[in-house]
């Protein structure tokens, strides 16, 4: 019997800093998965954390966006290339973006929500012509925290992905627009009765920007999250990242907005 | 289905044909004024003419005045820390030459579980479907399991904190057993033995018996009939998933909280409850790492930290989280409740918190 407690060893191919808390890595070998989806990612004698997936899904790598914010994820962007690193995994549900294809995308993403969105974000490029409009909307605490900068700077001179983003907190040289990542919601072009959105940030603002989409009559049922909680296993083994009746790791970590709604509501559930 | 008896002298040979099947026997003993489970050397092990008193933050142990082997309630120990360790190492690591992980092989020896009380089976079977049922087998749980024999044991006492009634799991054991046994003591000692498997069957096939006639067979169901009707808790099941769904922002959280301690107790004596933590150990060249699982609590502020917050970190949250886990969220997770009625968490709370009568309060204030 596989022992899916083991995590396979890898070296890391390559580190970029991204901003100043947040390194992406590119770790050596080849791995399938779904967007959306996320590996356990071991430091030797340090310990284990769930990581989204931030790389390509049409290609073979494994990239994850890591924030130094717990002594594991502080271990980790402390790795150089060359250094090994435990990965197991793809688990978790994936962003539904198979049945939704000739809809309108929006895709909603705060701070470093983008990272488990970037996946899904190469998937729908990759596939374009499957889908309707595409509208990226992100928003960070300051300029110094953008994602992908020159990446965003790219999909913006796309013609056909509408992406704005905004800080909700300026400098003196951000020329961009200032306020909360809902604020951008009124500009998009959508047919709300076949738009499906896709959300990732902290969970007041999945939370707060799911009820704007649902002013904007879109369906409750076409609106999707990705859920973070403490996690041991990711097997559904450990109890920790239980919600309401949800595991996050097996039952999410993308869940439909209806499902969780209410749970959303209730403090420290 | 024919049911048999066997003798209280031929009973002590039961361990020797469980040793000359490899099994390593497990059973209910007297330690530090407890009875707990643990390796039997013999027969003269068991708790005899010992029987336990419970009651809210209460365990006592009394002289019975006759010699029954299994008269007393419940262990404060369940079988899940043999079958689900309290720790237990998942794998080492080391990069001595190269960097190389080294399994363990999670010890699945042949125990031999004997006085396994009905709730106890059925808090087995809902570990089972934990460890066993979903998208991921857990290793370590598959290979114990594997290899036990359960033999249960027929409550002929409840405990003052018993409540497997209302709960549907006993305190007549229906399923799960090789071999299932009623004690009867007066007027002469003897078992009624059931035979709930092949392996069962065989292990008994080795031990002096005989049918039992119908008398001795009414007298076994007398005990444990009146077992049961001596009970003086329950919990009123019905509804009680819409119970605590609809009440997750009751106030009535807030007056628990004013009384738990948050101390764990009541999730390290649930014969059900599986969290679960891991803890990695370095040598001190930081040559080798050991990763081991270890029991956890959801009372613990760490059990739900993420990135510089702990999600649950109110006694109140905490302890609607175990409660709605226990007997509401479980049933949508695994198909049945959590709880299996067999009273620990109250006896063994210390400041006697009383699971039925918090769900009978939450009831009446809704």
């Amino acid at each position: 019997m596989n022992n899916p407690y083991i995590p396979t060893i890898f070296s890391i191919r390559k580190v970029i800093r991204e901003i100043y808390n947040t390194v992406t890595i590119e770790i050596e070998g080849e791995e399938r998965f779904l967007p959306g989806q996320f590996n356990m990612l071991y430091v030797f004698g340090v310990g284990e954390v769930p990581i989204s997936i931030s790389g390509d899904p049409t290609k073979p790598t494994i990239i994850h966006t890591i924030r130094d914010v717990g002594h594991v994820t502080h271990a980790i962007t402390n790795l150089r290339k060359g250094d090994s690193i435990g990965v197991r995994g793809p688990f978790g549900n994936p962003w539904p973006i198979n049945d939704y294809e000739g809809y309108d995308i929006v895709v909603i993403a705060g701070g470093l929500g983008l990272a488990p969105l970037r996946p899904l974000i190469y998937y729908l490029l990759a596939n374009r012509e499957k889908y309707g409009r595409i509208i990226l909307r992100y928003g960070v605490k300051d300029p110094a925290s953008f994602l992908y900068k020159r990446e965003l700077m790219r999909w913006r001179g796309r013609f056909d992905l509408d992406l704005e983003v905004i800080v909700s907190k300026a400098d003196e040289r951000w020329k961009g627009k200032v306020g909360i990542v809902t604020s951008l919601f009124s500009t998009m072009d959508i047919d709300p009765s076949y738009t499906a959105a896709f959300i990732c940030g902290p969970e007041i603002m999945m939370h707060f920007s799911a009820r704007e989409l649902l002013n904007l009559k879109i369906d409750a049922s076409n609106i999707f999250i990705s859920m973070e909680r403490n996690m041991k296993c990711a097997l559904g083994l450990c109890g920790h990242c239980q919600f309401g009746k949800e595991f996050i790791c097996k039952d999410g970590p993308v869940f439909n907005y209806k499902r969780v709604e209410r749970l959303l509501t209730i403090k420290e559930v | 289905m024919f049911r048999y008896v066997v003798e209280l002298d031929d009973f002590k040979s039961f361990f020797d044909v469980l040793k000359e099947k490899g099994y390593e026997v497990i059973g209910p003993t007297v330690r530090d004024n407890a009875i707990i489970y643990e390796r039997l050397g013999s027969f003269n092990e068991l708790p005899i003419g010992i029987t336990d008193e419970q009651e809210r933050s209460a365990y006592r142990l009394k002289k019975r005045n006759d010699k029954a082997l299994f008269g007393y309630a419940l262990s404060p120990y369940s079988w899940k820390r043999y079958l689900f360790p309290p720790s237990i190492k998942l794998f080492e690591i080391t990069k001595k030459d190269g960097i190389k992980i080294i399994e363990n092989d999670y010890d699945g020896k042949k125990l031999a579980f004997i006085g396994v009380r009905a709730c106890e089976i059925h808090a087995i079977y809902i570990q089972d479907k934990v460890f066993l049922d979903g998208k991921f087998i857990d290793p370590v749980y598959k290979k114990r399991r594997d290899n036990i024999f359960i033999f249960a044991v027929n409550c002929i006492t409840a405990s003052n904190t018993c409540f497997c009634v209302s709960m549907n799991t006993g305190p007549k054991v229906t399923f799960g057993y090789d071999l299932a046994l009623t004690e009867v003591i007066e007027p002469n000692h003897y078992f009624i033995i059931d035979v709930g498997s092949k392996l069962g069957e065989e292990i008994l096939k080795n031990v002096r018996h005989r049918e039992a006639n119908n008398d001795e067979i009414k007298k076994a169901e007398e005990v444990v009939n009146n077992t049961a009707k001596s009970m003086k808790r329950s919990i009123d099941t019905s509804d009680i998933k819409e119970l605590l769904y609809s009440n997750y922002e009751s106030e009535y959280w807030n007056d628990v909280a004013k009384r738990c301690l948050s101390c764990t107790n009541c999730t390290m004596v649930c014969p059900t409850c599986f969290c679960n933590n891991v803890e990695d150990v370095t040598d001190l060249k930081g040559e080798s790492s050991e990763r081991w699982r270890v029991w956890d609590s959801c009372f613990t502020n760490e059990f739900t930290y993420i990135h510089g917050n702990t999600i649950r970190s109110s006694t109140a949250a905490k302890y609607r989280h175990w409660i709605t886990h226990k007997l509401a969220t479980w049933i949508d997770q695994f198909g049945s409740s959590g709880c299996v009625g067999c009273g620990r968490c109250i006896t063994w709370c210390p400041v006697g918190i009383d699971i039925t009568e918090e769900i009978r309060a939450l009831r009446s204030k809704r």
